[in-house]
């Protein structure tokens, strides 16, 4: 079977995201006063073979941490999808 | 004696390393490449600075999981003295065989410049022709160097006096304005428990000549080949 | 025929009715929409340069040294103990401002090829940027962008960015300009020309694959391409520098094979111009198949795949049967290759697809574009801009105020900000970093260095082009010998409006005059460069912005020199004369806010005499700190090499013009210096002997930069103003 997976990476909430504080600042700059904090990760969508879900949870979660995250400074939460 | 550096594909500081220490300080030199599998018969190895792998993903990321590495990582676990420096520092870090990461610089932008580092830390096979406290000049440059690790890996660093060089002024005094990139206690190297393993942001083969501003670079390499020629320090377990 | 003529269908290509017929007399036969395609890519202003070739040939490009001019991917000259020194400079103009971060990253990925293509290897970077209004938002978000993208490829592929100018202006609100400078160094015999030549050697396109991206010419590619490709096609060529870096590094490999016979860089218009370009300089042809083009997406028509300009390619020729070698070195660098067709001998372009021909064209009528002569006409507005009565300017009786606000205007602070965010001490060669008149770059093993600067300033051009020309020449010659170098060679990058407008076209002409003559009077040919026609601001052209990039080479780099004062007590002289002109000065904006009168006079003669006295000078020891003294006049240079050296001065200067002129006037041919007290009878000596004008203003003291009773500040301050804290 075919699966499609988006997996969500960001920083760990006690490691300073000096990306998302400037962005926060900017949005609050050009008025968008209500943000209260912004935090920026990366998104990375891939299509793999897999016999079932568990399967595939299983590669996933060796792949983020092994390569696809850092677990000293990342988080990672994904989505499975089949195709 | 013998030092290697390794060449990742977008390593760009590893002719300088080879210039350094073959050219500057005369020692035996050699390149190995990033297929390579078979590292013996060196000394030390140099991780040297650049963009491994285009610092695509995670920098140092990548480049952790090439072929090389294996045997970097053998040759490490038996005590053979490793330092990465700048990208090789993060590639120490990814690789786990140093604790903590390097993250985005907390202005945002590279950063190019003179720097100044207070050497904290003597009886390292790294620091010895140093002097405790001594400040040395030694260029940073790089867009990823801040250092972070959770409060417990930081405690233990200051613990077993794992921190080899901090960010200074010129006068030695550790302060945020003299903090380029916003690195928790002002880390811009560490080695690990046993002492052979050794990562620095800062880039002591570009002040290496008189020409260039700065001579302080020599201290590191000299220290290393001190070490193996002497063999004087023991490595702790 | 007819059909085509009721359709205007010549106007679909941006060619002229002319050019058309042309095509087709010459074909003798009606061109088919893709052969017509190519034409309307390499007649272009930008692949042909058909407004701009006669002019062009005015400019001087011998001297002895020089062992490869224009008509190359890069210029040559050869600097002494077997080194060459590799040089070219280009614009991403137009990129740029649609994408600022990934238009100027790919300028410098494209200025890179055209001189490792050359066989050399990359030694710097040099970077003229030009922004509009500094206060407007679009501007610090271009000036970001580009500075960022610029840092990422040039930091990333590991040659160092030393050098270069950001300047603000209104004139570039709408049109930003982004020129890249390249220098590279080979060894005598080394040297690889990008010429097509032996009947049947293979053509290997090596790197990157084949995208949609960039495709010039729109109204064609619209017809050409399906709706599908349309959105997908990315609207600005994205790079990858590491791909870049392999790059680099494989073709400096190649080279050293004998079986490679040329190296070509795949940049603008794509395959249609790289492969025509190569066969047109072998006087050979080339079948190229392009179904074996590596491709990145489906379904790619053949307009699609010869016109692409993705990034990171390279066209290797390698000896008929001996690709073996070439290709696993290729494999080695992980780099993807593929042998996309072969040299002929039949003086065609011939392109099949699918093996069935698509197109078959005479490659010395794709490469020779006609001419095009415009009217010169000089602008009636200009006598209006030139007016300056400089009685109706104030002057004041304190200028400490007006000090420091010209140190913190955006145009005279410190570009630390920018050049911090490039690593400008890769490779390790670098001995004189940016901030100074000039970078200087020691040459391994060798005493050898070269000395590197860009100049070019807009205004002055825009109030007389010929002078303003003029003076980027000589002010560019006069940063290196500053740092003691022999000026020896320049590439350029003229910037400037459409050349129907008569406008533009008289400034271009005059510009061209101006440069023409300057670097003959310096012996400083111009060796490669670009032109980028059509910058416009809201219908109004920018500013006529030629940008000069100058080496110089330095005999022992141990005897350079930089401009921060060295110690308490040594002399301070004035090398030139203040005179009384105001006129373009960047005072006159940011004080005044003026833009008139006539840029400041320039006589070459006076301008040489007194450069070879200061590189006389600095070789033999005497002299221990020099500045040029350009944009901002005598207090801003002073100020300068007091806040680099964290020392003072004491200056007093006899003279009877305007306090204004004296201070921040930008006369020409004038250099400040300093000198230990002991050095200075010889000094002096020397001076009258060679009749070079000079003045002693002063000395280096304490920690306050003191001129007559018109500015009494700390150095402090003046950093704090400077550097925007």
């Amino acid at each position: 079977m075919q699966w499609k997976v988006k997996i969500s990476i960001k920083l760990k909430s006690g490691v300073l995201d000096a990306q998302g504080k400037a962005t926060h600042k900017a949005l609050l700059a050009i008025g968008f006063q209500k943000v209260q904090e912004v935090r920026i990760g990366k998104l990375i969508e891939l299509k793999l073979e897999g016999d079932s879900r568990t399967e595939v949870e299983k590669q996933i979660q060796e792949m983020c941490q092994k390569l696809l995250a850092n677990p000293v400074i990342e988080d990672f939460v994904y989505e499975i999808g089949e195709l | 004696m013998k030092f290697g550096v390794v060449q990742f594909p977008g390593s760009n500081c590893d002719y300088d390393c080879y210039y350094a220490l073959k050219y500057v300080l005369r020692v035996p030199t050699a390149f190995i490449w990033h297929k390579e599998k078979d590292i013996s018969g060196y000394d030390c190895i140099v991780l040297p600075g650049g963009f491994s792998y285009g610092d695509y993903l995670r920098v140092g990321a990548i480049a952790r999981y090439s072929p090389v590495m294996k045997a970097v990582v053998d040759f490490a676990s038996k005590g053979g003295l490793l330092i990465g420096i700048c990208n090789g520092f993060q590639i120490l870090t990814e690789a786990g065989l140093l604790p903590g990461a390097l993250i985005r610089n907390h202005c945002l932008r590279f950063i190019c410049k003179p720097q100044n580092i207070r050497v904290e830390n003597i009886e390292t096979p790294f620091t010895n022709r140093c002097q405790k406290g001594q400040v040395l000049k030694v260029p940073i440059a790089h867009g990823e160097g801040c250092y972070y690790a959770d409060q417990k890996t930081l405690e233990e660093l200051e613990e077993n006096n794992q921190v080899l060089f901090r960010y200074c002024d010129i006068e030695g005094e550790i302060t945020k304005a003299a903090n380029p990139n916003g690195s928790l206690h002002n880390i811009a190297g560490i080695c690990n428990k046993k002492r052979n393993i050794f990562g620095l942001m800062p880039h002591p083969e570009r002040s290496m000549e008189e020409c260039l501003g700065s001579t302080d670079g020599r201290l590191i390499f000299e220290s290393i080949i001190n070490y193996l020629q002497t063999d004087s320090l023991i490595l702790k377990d | 025929m007819t059909e085509c003529k009721e359709k205007k269908i010549w106007q679909k290509w941006s060619l002229t009715l002319d050019e058309y017929r042309l095509i087709n007399q010459s074909l003798g036969r009606e061109a088919n929409e893709l052969e017509m395609g190519i034409f309307a890519v390499m007649w272009s202003e930008h692949c042909s340069y058909k407004n701009t070739k006669i002019l062009l040939k005015r400019l001087p490009s011998k001297a002895p040294w020089v062992v490869q001019g224009p008509g190359e991917n890069a210029g040559i000259i050869d600097i002494g103990e077997k080194f060459l020194v590799v040089m070219k400079m280009e614009s991403h103009n137009h990129p740029s401002a649609v994408e600022p971060f990934q238009g100027a990253a790919t300028g410098v990925g494209g200025i890179l090829r055209d001189i490792f293509t050359m066989g050399a290897r990359p030694i710097a970077l040099l970077d003229s940027l030009r922004f509009g209004d500094f206060n407007q938002d679009l501007t610090r978000y271009l000036y970001i962008g580009v500075i960022g993208g610029i840092s990422f490829y040039g930091n990333c592929i590991g040659v160092p960015t030393i050098g270069g100018e950001t300047i603000f202006s209104e004139s570039y609100q709408g049109n930003i300009l982004v020129n890249v400078m390249c220098v590279g160094l080979v060894k005598k015999g080394e040297i690889i020309r990008a010429v097509a030549k032996g009947k049947d050697n293979s053509i290997i396109l090596i790197g990157a694959k084949t995208g949609r991206d960039g495709i010039g010419g729109a109204a064609f590619a619209s017809e050409q391409l399906t709706k599908q490709s349309e959105q997908d096609r990315p609207a600005v060529q994205i790079g990858d520098p590491l791909a870049g870096k392999l790059l680099v590094e494989a073709c400096l490999e190649l080279k050293q094979f004998e079986e490679v016979i040329a190296l070509q860089d795949c940049g603008a218009a794509g395959l249609a111009s790289s492969l025509s370009e190569m066969a047109a300089r072998g006087k050979s042809g080339v079948e190229v198949e392009l179904s074996r083009v590596p491709q990145r997406e489906a379904n790619m028509t053949p307009a699609e795949i010869i016109l692409s300009e993705s990034q990171e390619r390279m066209i290797v020729v390698v000896k008929k049967g001996k690709e073996e070698r070439v290709l696993s070195t290729l494999k080695k660098w992980d780099l993807d290759s593929a042998i996309i067709g072969r040299v002929t001998d039949d003086g065609e372009f011939t392109i099949k697809h699918n093996e069935q021909i698509v197109a078959c064209l005479p490659v010395n009528l794709l490469v020779k574009a006609p001419t095009i002569k415009r009217k010169v006409k000089k602008p009636s507005w200009l006598s209006r801009v030139n007016v300056l009565d400089l009685e109706e300017i104030k002057v004041f009786e304190d200028y400490n105020q007006i000090l420091i606000d010209m140190l913190a205007s955006p145009n005279l602070s410190s570009k630390e900000e920018v050049y911090q965010q490039y690593d400008y001490q890769v490779q390790t060669n670098t001995i004189i970093p940016p901030g100074d008149d000039a970078a200087v770059l020691r040459i391994r093993g060798s005493k050898k260095a070269l000395a590197l600067t860009t100049e070019g300033n807009g205004r002055y051009c825009f109030l007389d082009p010929w002078q303003g020309a003029r003076i980027a020449v000589a002010e560019a010659a006069r940063n290196l010998s500053c740092k003691g170098a022999l000026p020896k060679a320049v590439t350029d990058c003229l910037n400037f409006g459409a050349p129907e407008n008569s406008d533009s076209y008289w400034q271009l002409v005059q510009t061209i005059k101006g440069l023409s003559e300057a670097c003959r009077f310096f012996e400083t040919p111009i060796i490669s460069g670009n032109v980028s026609l059509y910058n416009e601001n809201e219908g109004k052209p920018i500013y006529p912005t030629p940008i000069i990039g100058m080496v110089g080479v330095v005999e022992d780099f141990q005897n350079i020199c930089t401009l921060e004062f060295k110690k308490e007590n040594d002399l301070i002289f004035l090398l030139g004369e203040s005179l009384e002109e105001l006129g373009g000065s960047e005072y006159l904006k940011v004080i005044h806010n003026l833009i008139s009168g006539n840029p400041p006079s320039l006589d070459l003669q006076k301008e040489k005499k007194i450069q070879s006295f200061c590189r006389e000078m600095i070789e033999k020891g005497i002299i221990a700190s020099a500045h040029d003294c350009s944009l901002g006049g005598l207090a801003i240079a002073l100020a300068e090499s007091c806040i680099s050296s964290n020392l003072g001065a004491e200056v007093k200067i006899k003279s009877n013009i305007r306090s204004d002129c004296c201070l921040f006037g930008e006369s020409q041919s004038r250099i400040i210096v300093s000198v230990d007290a002991s050095f200075s009878g010889e000094f002096l000596e020397t001076a009258w002997q060679r009749g070079v004008p000079i003045q002693q203003i002063g000395k280096v003291k304490g920690d306050r930069l003191k001129i007559n009773q018109w500015i009494d500040l700390s150095v402090n301050q003046l950093k704090e103003a400077w550097r925007g804290r």
